[in-house]
């Protein structure tokens, strides 16, 4: 019998890899990508012709817990219905047994390719705020994201953010529930840590927060989060990724250097927004923004040239600030004072 | 910040600076504290109206033109006055100086004021 080529076995295993989606509404088109639990396609929806994403455990046998934590993604997706993360379509089962499902197809680029090609820091601030909304949106609804980096954020061709890969979210009591005396949702966190994941985080723990990066499952809360999302504003601002929290004071000098020396539209980088991403990114959390709220407040008022909560102004620093936001009112008195005295010299006998 | 405070912090400051100028002009700077009073009162009350009516009115050059009319009619009392130590008269030093503030708080209203919405 004549041994199979090389060539042949790659084939068949890649056919033997891609999900039979026979009996479903479904039509594979190409794989778009994979993840730590599961591979992502790109499929065609045949009854509403539309091209849609479907995610599906890359696992032929998968194990009961996978499939319980693919259904608690899809779950987490659910809830969060924002124009700031993808919305989940469908939920079901392959004929092999895997849980499969689908999702809006994101077409655009993650942000850490689209950064490179956005200059102005006032967009990139925008972009960051957009970020930040959809986080808000998710902590309000219960779920950390644990997961915040820049290859887990899209942008589309019109600017739209997207916030992806929930599947290592937290799921807490949600505070608009509890506060309305709601049922809450019971504390889902999931067994596996990011620590376990190693291969989603390993390659980006810059992105993680110090008792996140440590295991400490419990003490992981929305300031992780915010502790991520001042990780993502400095690698908006410095174009790198922040350095690792492995030890302080040694992390919080080098990120007060870092910002120090980065600079924006050849300008270095102003102390009030060098001060937001210090305070998202303190290395206790107790030193943090409490919310992504808060965060998002403080970059408003830095792009309406208000003052920030996270730094505290001189007078000079006061006067500079109001100079600059009212610069044409300043240039309008200027100018008459100036016709003014031209005035009074001219009518001088 | 709304049209009326813009209208009347902006009146009264400069109001105040063009009073402030009065020192150029040696004969009546013993008038000091009166001319920066009644200039900046004068600055105060233009920005007021220019304010309010800019408040109804969302047009830049009508609100220049609003403007300039106000701080004429404002400042032509004070511009027909006669000094009473020398029974001079400074028209045209009064009204030009006044009819530039309106047209620049005319100016800023519209143009930096936020209109408030009705409720």
């Amino acid at each position: 019998m004549k041994p199979l080529s090389d060539g042949l076995l790659r084939r068949l295993r890649r056919v033997a890899d891609l999900p039979d989606l026979s009996d479903s509404k479904y039509r594979l088109i190409r794989k778009l990508g994979s993840g730590g639990m599961g591979n992502v396609y790109l499929v065609e929806d045949t009854v509403l012709r539309r091209e849609v994403a479907l995610k599906v455990i890359n696992i032929p046998d998968p194990p009961p817990d996978l499939t319980a934590r693919m259904l608690r993604e899809a779950r987490i997706i659910a809830r969060l219905e924002h124009p700031g993360i993808v919305p989940l379509h469908d939920v079901g089962e392959l004929p092999d047994g895997r849980v499969y499902y689908t999702m809006k197809r994101v077409q655009g680029s993650s942000l850490e390719r689209y950064s490179k090609s956005i200059e102005p820091l006032s967009e990139r601030l925008r972009i960051f705020q957009r970020i930040c909304q959809a986080v808000a949106f998710a902590h309000v609804r219960g779920v950390i994201h644990r997961d915040l980096k820049p290859e887990n954020v899209m942008v589309g061709g019109f600017g739209e953010v997207l916030v992806m890969d929930w599947g290592i979210a937290k799921l807490q009591e949600a505070p608009d529930e509890k506060a309305a005396g709601g049922e809450g949702v019971a504390s889902d966190d999931f067994s596996s840590g990011p620590q376990t994941r190693s291969g989603t985080v390993l390659g980006t723990p810059a992105f993680m927060a110090p008792e996140q990066a440590r295991g400490q499952v419990e003490a992981v809360d929305a300031r992780s989060d915010v502790y991520a999302l001042g990780a993502i504003l400095f690698f908006l601002l410095c174009r790198k990724n922040p350095p690792l929290p492995e030890a302080e004071p040694a992390f919080t000098k080098q990120l007060a250097w870092d910002l120090a020396a980065a600079r924006a539209e050849d300008r270095p980088l102003s102390r009030p927004l060098r001060a937001i991403c210090t305070r998202a990114m303190a290395w206790d959390n107790s030193a943090r923004y409490d919310t992504v709220t808060a965060l998002i407040a403080d970059i408003e008022a830095f792009l309406d040239g208000r003052a920030v909560s996270a730094y505290r102004e001189n007078l000079l620093e006061i006067a500079r600030r109001f100079l600059f936001k009212y610069r044409f009112l300043a240039g309008l008195v200027l100018t008459y004072l100036i016709i003014r005295l031209l005035m009074i010299f001219f009518f001088r006998p | 910040m709304s049209k009326p405070l813009l209208g009347i912090l902006l009146g009264a400051v400069l109001g105040f600076f063009d009073g402030m100028t009065a020192w150029f002009t040696p004969e009546v700077r013993e008038q000091m504290v009166l001319i920066v009073a009644s200039s900046t009162f004068k600055g105060l009350v233009a920005g007021i109206v220019i304010g309010f009516v800019a408040q109804r009115v969302n047009s830049l050059p009508l609100g220049i033109l609003i403007g300039l009319i106000v701080a004429i009619l404002v400042t032509l009392p004070f511009a027909l006055m006669e000094d009473p130590a020398t029974g001079n008269t400074y028209f045209w030093e009064i009204m030009l100086p006044g009819a530039l503030v309106g047209a620049i708080v005319g100016y800023a209203t519209q143009r930096y004021g936020i209109r408030k919405q009705a409720a």
